[in-house]
């Protein structure tokens, strides 16, 4: 008996009838199934169907944008994860921090790959900014999407300072005090807006449950959110910049699709007689 | 487009039955994209076996260094017990650093508005976008204007001794005036300068001086935020 070869058997596999009411497509061998891979699947149609071959130089992104989506990923998992020996209550916030430490199988671990992707977004959100500026990314018809991209920056800082108390212990509490001291410089609100925030006077068991809060679920959503919107509208600018030196060629052509073209067609359900 | 109309529209509402096209047609037909089109690749295999590699790759090294790196954990949190010096988070050191310097009204809530409020504008502004040299056209106005802002900066950081502002400022300064009196044919470190745009010598001078006070600010600054040296 002979033992099928491992393309036979992933060809086997792609014309199982559960494979295809899954991926009601046949292998991505021709531009249309290739492109039916994107399109016909919910996560992977917020990428355009083509890109250029610029764009994939590792020169053009340094990946800092995937590497920053990455982190986010990982933060989310080992997030959730860290929830399930968290208390947003002083002082048993810090017994969990140390339960971590010395009770929870890999709580060292787990804890260490959130600071550490929580420092590392930082870094890297700033970098891919800074990276982006310096080719140019922010130029027509990309100006909304560098301003989507500020929000993130916020989100980002935001995201990691309200983390940044959880562990309450000295290092957190006076961190948060000294930050949120600045508030309360801010005319006329701040004083308001500090107690919003801290749901007091000085920082004690509500700041820590409202830091858990905007930390846990606030803050990550807007984050979600405005990342989708990142996303889509790279697709939606036609894809990455190509950098400095093609600028002028390329706003040009930009420009005349924008204002030349005035012939506007719109098919209504043309597909259907195919 | 208001006297005569130069397109025809059509609109077929059972969209199973009868597909239509609705067309419109200007005078102008030409619906001409100049430039050339750079070489495409489909996404699917090129960017996503691309973008599935790179994230192997990012989940290694993490777990590498989380292995190694020990996220810091001090004692229990007590609101008696005031560490010296209270440091905020390390991307919050420079923004400390410049509130050791400035009223907090300035260096808490004045600067970082301005500076959230000025990159929200950067595509927005057509100086910007044309990305002309500084040093291309309108020579000595601007290099009068140029003067005149670093010699602001320097007398305000300057009067509150603000060291870690002033210097980069002084050094970015100085390169930009260096590119303005260069030689057109000098070196080439020169050359790359004078083609600077504004923006970029904007960018990167706000660059430097963000990371030389957060520099400083997490290594450089002990009890009572007085210069000690890394380590003591
Ligand atoms: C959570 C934070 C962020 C994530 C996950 C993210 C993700 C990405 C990804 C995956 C890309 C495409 C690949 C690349 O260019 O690296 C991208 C492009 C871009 N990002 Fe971000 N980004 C973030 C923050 C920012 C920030 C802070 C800015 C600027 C203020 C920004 C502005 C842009 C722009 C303008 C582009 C298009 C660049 C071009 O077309 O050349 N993003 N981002």
């Amino acid at each position: 008996m002979t033992y099928p070869s491992r393309e036979q058997w992933l060809e086997r596999l792609r014309n199982n009838r559960v494979w295809k009411s899954i991926f009601r497509r046949g292998p991505a061998r021709t531009n249309r199934t290739r492109s039916l891979a994107i399109f016909g699947n919910v996560f992977l149609h917020i990428l355009p169907v083509k890109v250029r071959e610029k764009s994939l130089r590792v020169r053009a992104t340094y990946y800092l944008g995937p590497f920053a989506f990455f982190l986010f990923v990982v933060l989310t998992v080992t997030g959730i994860l860290l929830m399930l020996y968290y208390h947003p209550a002083a002082p048993q916030a810090y017994y969990d921090m140390k339960d971590l430490r010395f009770v929870v199988s890999n709580g060292v671990l787990l804890r260490n790959l959130h600071r550490l992707a929580a420092q590392a977004m930082v870094v890297v959100v700033f970098w891919h900014m800074y990276h982006v500026f310096y080719r140019g990314g922010y130029r027509p018809p990309r100006q909304f999407n560098w301003v989507v991209g500020v929000g993130l920056l916020l989100l980002t800082l935001f995201l990691s300072y309200t983390g940044y108390l959880l562990p309450w212990d000295q290092l957190a509490f006076w961190a948060i005090t000294v930050g949120t001291n600045i508030i309360g410089y801010v005319p006329f609100i701040g004083h308001r807006v500090r107690f919003l925030l801290l749901g007091g006077n000085i920082i004690g068991g509500n700041a820590l449950l409202r830091f858990y809060v905007l930390h846990c679920v606030i803050l990550p959503l807007l984050a979600a959110w405005l990342i989708v919107v990142h996303f889509w509208r790279i697709r939606k600018d036609g894809g990455l910049s190509t950098g400095e030196n093609e600028k002028r060629e390329e706003r040009e052509s930009i420009e005349t699709t924008q204002v030349e073209q005035e012939a506007v067609t719109v098919g209504v359900n043309d597909e259907r007689k195919e | 487009m208001s006297e005569k109309s130069n397109y025809e529209a059509g609109f077929g509402s059972d969209a199973v039955k009868d597909p239509q096209r609705i067309v419109f047609i200007t005078k102008k037909t030409s619906a001409q994209v100049k430039g050339v089109k750079p070489r495409q690749l489909m996404s699917y295999p090129h960017l996503v076996l691309r973008e599935v590699i790179v994230f192997e790759i990012f989940t290694v090294a993490l777990v590498i260094v989380a292995l190694f790196w020990d996220a810091p954990l001090k004692q229990l949190a007590d609101p008696l017990l005031t560490p010296n010096p209270a440091k905020a988070p390390w991307y919050f050191l420079g923004l400390q650093e410049l509130l050791h310097y400035l009223p907090p009204v300035v260096a808490g809530v004045l600067i970082p508005t301005l500076v959230i409020v000025a990159l929200v504008v950067i595509p927005y502004f057509d100086v910007n976008i044309k990305g002309e040299p500084l040093w291309a056209s309108n020579r000595q106005r601007r290099l009068m204007v140029f003067l005149g802002v670093v010699a602001a900066l320097l007398f305000v950081f300057g009067i509150h001794e603000a060291f870690d502002v002033v210097i980069p400022t002084i050094i970015f300064a100085s390169l930009s005036v260096a590119a303005y009196f260069a030689p057109p044919r000098g070196g080439r470190l020169i050359r790359y300068l004078s083609g600077r745009p504004l923006s970029w010598w904007v960018m990167s001078w706000f660059i430097a001086v963000s990371l030389t006070l957060t520099l400083v600010g997490t290594f450089l600054r002990g009890p009572g935020w007085s210069l000690v040296w890394p380590g003591r």
